[in-house]
């Protein structure tokens, strides 16, 4: 159990619901993983009115809490429109802001992701900004109003994994209180087990799982992961040992040996 | 048996062929009043089952793996049989490994190969993968001489027809896609460009992978390549959007500089209808069969489900056991 935002959440996983065979094996994925919040886009799909129905109603039925993303948008406006879109379309006032530096890598522009923030948390939004582990940048979001923090790992759809232990150590640490869901670079259920142990407080992914050979095997396992690493920092994680280097004198050598 | 088929795209055509060879006499009905404006219309028109196996199920291998014999053998000199090539930037290796993986049915090419495959291609690419078995043909030009092999088998065709206005049947064959008006179906919309530009020349199907952008390139006569398709949650029929456009021609240009001088002769958009699990369906209700849910797989298993739904047609006994032939397929997978 998991609580974000005052809501209740059975599982520490959010799930991406782009790139899947089909629905049908992105509803066995959900399913499988044990998510209890995936996130969609509309950006594109709202093109031409409410053309994307047949498709966010086989996302509504996938029971899960939604948490509408503005993917896609490169500018404070676009975002800002597509999450009242967003807001409409799924009756929700959860929104993953994603505010796009760079076409290609697809790295948050900060600027406007705080610009962006601000504007949307005065209506009402509940702002979930994915962005980078610059701590600056994430005390800007949170003085703009966002209760939440998406910090990412590596870029999007890269499955690098966490390339940067240490600034996603440093951003846990300066935030204690702040609930942290690391967005985005995850490859395999060992990064998420990973920044689990970190003591984020959940991970969301979508390519790692949707691109799997075996999308329901991939999110079953992910699920699990995630699971174990929570578990793993609730626990008091052993730190490494230096073996080599005696701590104590060697008395009695032959027991040592 | 008198049978109609409403709609003439591939799954009307296909089927009005099938019925039209086991005796029964055939009569098309199609809203639009010529061939096209339909999604097979805007269809790539590859036949390439072992490449689609990286992101659809089994069954599309299974059932699509006859089509270039039956497009061959129903419209003779269409299909062009010079298989698939795959390959991908430098930086995308990793997309090259991760298809190979997925697909089965390729071989690995290196530069040199390629540029004996594809001159055009030579010095961009150091490795690929080579599908020899897959085919390609030209929708549109196969779809007309579909159409006139029909004619010439006595199938009546009625454009601009209501097919309620028609009647007189043993049996109907509903194959008008997303106008079938099924609640269980979405539309998926695809973005396509028809380039035309002497400086290049290739000879079967490229595709480029890419994390967000894959794109194929389809040859055919004239200098003309078929580019596509974007796959949008989504059932507008508005105009190319500039985005995808702009995708469209920069993977172009990434595959080849000179697709850049190129002139864009045709955009087009296409909603493909498609059930949850993006397999189609041949189901019988009363005295009508349908067949729905292609999705992007319109010319390679259109003649399969052509197949199924002649069956239901002539054989009503075992109908509740062909109906499910796909279901029973897509478990067995």
């Amino acid at each position: 159990m998991f609580e974000l935002l005052g809501t209740t959440l059975p599982s520490r996983l959010l799930l991406g619901t782009a790139q899947y065979p089909s629905p049908a094996v992105l509803a066995d994925a959900v399913k499988a993983s044990g998510t209890s919040v995936v996130t969609v886009s509309l950006r594109r799909e709202m093109a031409g009115g409410r053309a994307g129905e047949n498709f966010w109603s086989l996302i509504r039925a996938l029971g899960t809490r939604i948490l509408p993303n503005t993917a896609g948008c490169h500018s404070v406006k676009e975002a800002v429109t597509t999450a009242k879109m967003a807001r409409e379309v799924f009756g929700t006032n959860w929104i993953k802001l994603e505010v796009i530096g760079n076409h290609d890598t697809l790295q948050p522009d900060v600027f406007g992701l705080v610009e962006a923030a601000r504007i949307l948390c005065e209506d009402g939004f509940a702002v979930f900004p994915y962005t980078t582990d610059d701590l600056v940048v994430a005390e800007r979001l949170l003085e703009a109003g966002c209760k939440v923090l998406m910090p990412w790992c590596a870029p999007i759809g890269s499955a690098l994994g966490p390339v940067n232990i240490a600034a996603l150590r440093s951003i846990r640490g300066h935030f204690p209180d702040v609930p942290m869901i690391v967005d985005a670079g995850l490859g395999r259920p060992s990064h998420a087990a990973t920044v689990m142990e970190l003591g984020f407080d959940a991970v969301l992914l979508n390519t790692a799982v949707a691109k799997a050979a075996d999308p329901v095997g991939m999110a079953r396992a992910f699920g699990k992961a995630v699971e174990a690493g929570r578990e793993a920092f609730g626990s008091g994680i052993l730190e490494p040992r230096e073996v080599a280097v005696p701590s104590t004198p060697t008395f009695g050598r032959a027991v040592f040996a | 048996m008198r049978v109609l088929v409403q709609g003439a795209g591939v799954a009307g055509l296909t089927a009005a062929f099938e019925l039209a060879t086991r005796g029964a006499a055939v009569t098309v009905a199609e809203a639009r009043h010529a061939l096209g404006g339909n999604a097979s219309w805007f269809a790539g028109g590859m036949l390439a089952p072992w490449c689609e196996r990286e992101s659809a199920e089994q069954p599309v291998l299974d059932l699509g793996r006859d089509a270039a014999d039956w497009w061959d053998a129903a419209t003779p000199g269409q299909v062009t049989r010079a298989g698939t090539m795959v390959v991908a930037a430098p930086r995308d290796n990793g997309e090259l490994e991760r298809f190979a993986s997925r697909t089965s049915g390729h071989r690995r090419v290196d530069e040199d190969e390629i540029a004996l495959l594809e001159p055009d291609l030579a010095g961009r690419f150091r490795r690929g993968l080579l599908f020899p078995d897959e085919a390609h043909l030209d929708p549109r030009q196969a779809m007309a001489a579909l159409h006139d092999r029909l004619a010439d088998k006595g199938v009546e065709f009625h454009f601009g027809a209501d097919a309620s206005a028609v009647s007189g049947f043993d049996r109907q064959i509903d194959c008008t896609g997303m106008a079938a008006g099924d609640d269980r179906l979405r539309g998926v919309r695809g973005e396509m460009l028809i380039l035309n530009t002497p400086d290049v020349s290739l000879s079967r199907p490229v595709r480029l992978l890419h994390p967000r952008f894959p794109l194929y390139v389809v040859p055919r006569t004239d200098h003309r390549f078929m580019v596509g398709a974007t796959m949008i949650e989504s059932q507008s029929t508005g105009p190319v959007t500039a985005r995808s456009m702009m995708e469209l021609l920069s993977a172009a240009c990434a595959l080849h500089p000179a697709f850049g001088e190129a002139e864009i002769v045709e955009t087009g958009v296409g909603v493909r209808p498609a059930f949850s699990d993006n397999l189609p369906r041949v189901e019988a209700r009363g005295n009508t069969v349908t067949i729905n849910g292609l999705y992007r797989h319109g010319f390679l298993l259109a003649p399969a489900m052509a197949r199924q739904a002649a069956e239901l047609v002539f054989n009503q006994d075992k109908s509740m056991e062909l109906a499910n032939e796909t279901d029973r397929q897509r478990q067995s997978a």
